[in-house]
């Protein structure tokens, strides 16, 4: 079985992200790392393929800079080699910009199941799988909380508003794997060597037979008119607890009439 | 200024239409003449509901079976944008709505405005406010490519406000076949249990984070919620260790939620969090740490041990 994971490298969460002020979208010019929400994908994709007795995991990711951190990150956990697509034209791309791209370089790699985060953690749209799916006119499941997969067929548990929905799917298919439902394994000392010698294939948007103006800024026609600060909230009362502080929270809720 | 015509992607069901969808109905008759709704199912439940609203005509799917919503709602809506030209599609960041957004924008190639909390109407065009970082900054985006504008709220953007009209008029639209892309099916529908005030509309809630220190800790949640009425919430951090189910998480990737009273327990306050919460109108938190960015949010912050606060406050409830 041939798993195909779209992986993000983003700015990484720990830093205050910022807006690159002549475009006003996200500044990406620091290292990126390995989307935290892709980790389940890549997690997923492992224990499918160990489960099917055998095949390959391979991943994509749309980066500028010829970016390979995050995709490392992901070899080094165990998938077997990596597409990436690097190209000065897709600076602000959107959701739909960067599906026409994955869409593009996975159409190139047989692949029997396409895994993705439900969202990335800076953009968070929550679309791109979808249209990934849309681009290459495979079926898909999203929010993904359980995949089983047996003699072609893809049984996933689909995540609802009211719980979960059985959802059975005959392959090829493009499925999204909400965070949290398998543990991201830790790269081994092994696993990090092991990645640093596992093919990383880059391409630009020629390769892919991509017109430059249907992606980045151009493809994505939408214009940034302002950026103004949210208000902040009134900074409130502070109590450290010394065995009463409980009180304190009684009087409030008494003040509010909720008790 | 305004729009001739807003489409409403309207989702609901066997009772009606859902909050989050009378919210953007109400939000759109401000922004244009004409409302109408397009509902993958429950068209006939919700006309009143929508009619209420401003909703003129729901055009309800036909056919659509054990398929998904998204593939097969979006196939029909290509044509039906199509034939009715509306300016602008709406639709709540749910997941249905998502997946119907998403398919909808490569079959029409049009961009999708996503996440959004605003819109207004500038020199004719759609302009959407997004929050970005944590809520700490809001961008303004202007939609230019051709029409419809397709656009996503949250839920809990806009007040659901009755207009005083009757009930929609509701049309058939029959059923696009999709291909081989629609082939996926549901084949069980399981709902978890829900019982008490839902995180939705609750007055108050009441929620635990990674603090509780271990799951049977969250029984305290659930305890103090008991006491005060009060619908019962997590973070995400709890939801994805397995203590409590998704239905129960409050934030970016779970529910939005804007009650009287918010009550944060063992919660750090990552902006994964806040986004879902900072829009309540009292905040209480209890954490141990007083670095914790909830504080900055809190009307009232108690920096303690959840594990003395939550119990004597319990305590207290009780014997009043």
């Amino acid at each position: 079985m041939k798993v195909v994971v779209c992986v993000k490298q983003i700015p990484d969460p720990a830093i205050p992200g910022e807006l690159n002020p002549e475009t006003n979208t996200l500044a990406r010019d620091d290292k990126l790392i390995l989307d935290e929400s892709d980790s389940y994908g890549v997690e997923m994709a492992l224990q499918l393929v160990e489960a099917a007795g055998g095949g390959e995991v391979s991943l994509v990711s749309m980066a500028p800079r010829s970016e390979t951190s995050g995709l490392r990150t992901a070899l080094a956990m165990g998938a077997d080699d990596a597409v990436l697509i690097s190209d000065d034209a897709l600076a602000g791309s959107d959701a739909l910009g960067t599906a026409k791209v994955l869409g593009a370089a996975i159409g190139e790699l047989s692949a029997d199941l396409v895994l993705a985060g439900v969202e990335s953690s800076d953009g968070y749209t929550g679309t791109v799988p979808e249209m990934v799916a849309g681009v290459m006119g495979l079926p898909s499941v999203t929010f993904a909380k359980h995949i089983e997969i047996a003699d072609g067929v893809a049984n996933v548990q689909r995540q609802t508003e009211a719980g979960y929905d059985q959802v059975e799917c005959a392959l090829p298919a493009v499925v999204s794997v909400t965070a949290g439902v398998v543990e991201p394994r830790y790269p081994s000392f092994k696993g990090i060597m092991a990645a640093k010698k596992k093919p990383v294939a880059e391409k630009d948007l020629a390769a892919l037979g991509i017109d430059q103006a249907s992606v980045g800024t151009a493809g994505a026609r939408q214009e940034t008119v302002e950026v103004t600060d949210a208000p902040e909230r009134e900074a409130g009362e502070i109590i450290t607890d010394e065995g009463d502080a409980h009180q304190n929270i009684v009087e409030f809720l008494a003040e509010l009439k909720v008790i | 200024m305004t729009l001739a015509q807003i489409l409403l992607f309207a989702e609901g069901d066997a009772d009606g239409a859902s909050g989050l969808t009378l919210e953007l109905a109400t939000k759109a008759r401000d922004l244009a003449d004409t409302v109408t709704a397009f509902a993958p199912a429950h068209g006939d439940a919700m006309a009143a509901d929508l009619g209420a609203h401003g909703v003129s005509t729901v055009y309800a799917l036909e056919g659509l079976g054990e398929g998904l919503i998204g593939v097969h709602a979006a196939a029909a809506l290509a044509g039906h944008i199509e034939a009715t030209s509306p300016d602008a599609v709406f639709f709540g960041q749910t997941t249905d709505g998502r997946d119907t957004a998403a398919r909808l924008a490569v079959l029409a190639d049009r961009p999708v405005s996503t996440n959004n909390v605003g819109a207004e109407i500038v020199d004719g065009g759609l302009v959407t406010e997004e929050p970005i970082f944590g809520g700490t900054q809001n961008i303004f985006t202007a939609y230019r490519a051709p029409a419809p504008a397709l656009a996503m709220f949250r839920p809990k953007s806009f007040e659901a406000e009755p207009s005083g009209g009757g009930a929609a008029a509701v049309e058939s639209v029959a059923a696009v076949d999709p291909g081989e892309a629609g082939r996926a099916t549901v084949t069980g529908r399981h709902a978890e249990e829900r019982s008490g005030p839902q995180l939705d509309d609750a007055a108050v809630v009441v929620s635990g984070g990674r603090g509780l220190g271990q799951p049977e800790a969250y029984s305290m949640v659930d305890e103090l919620a008991g006491l005060l009425g009060a619908a019962s919430g997590a973070s995400r951090a709890i939801v994805d260790a397995g203590w409590v189910p998704y239905a129960k998480q409050v934030g970016q990737t779970g529910k939005v939620v804007k009650p009287s009273v918010y009550i944060a327990c063992g919660i750090s306050g990552a902006t994964q969090h806040l986004v879902g919460m900072k829009g309540s109108k009292n905040i209480v938190a209890i954490n141990k740490d007083p670095e914790a960015p909830i504080f900055g949010v809190a009307d009232l912050g108690i920096v303690g041990d959840v594990h003395k606060v939550m119990p004597a406050l319990i305590e207290a409830l009780k014997s009043r």
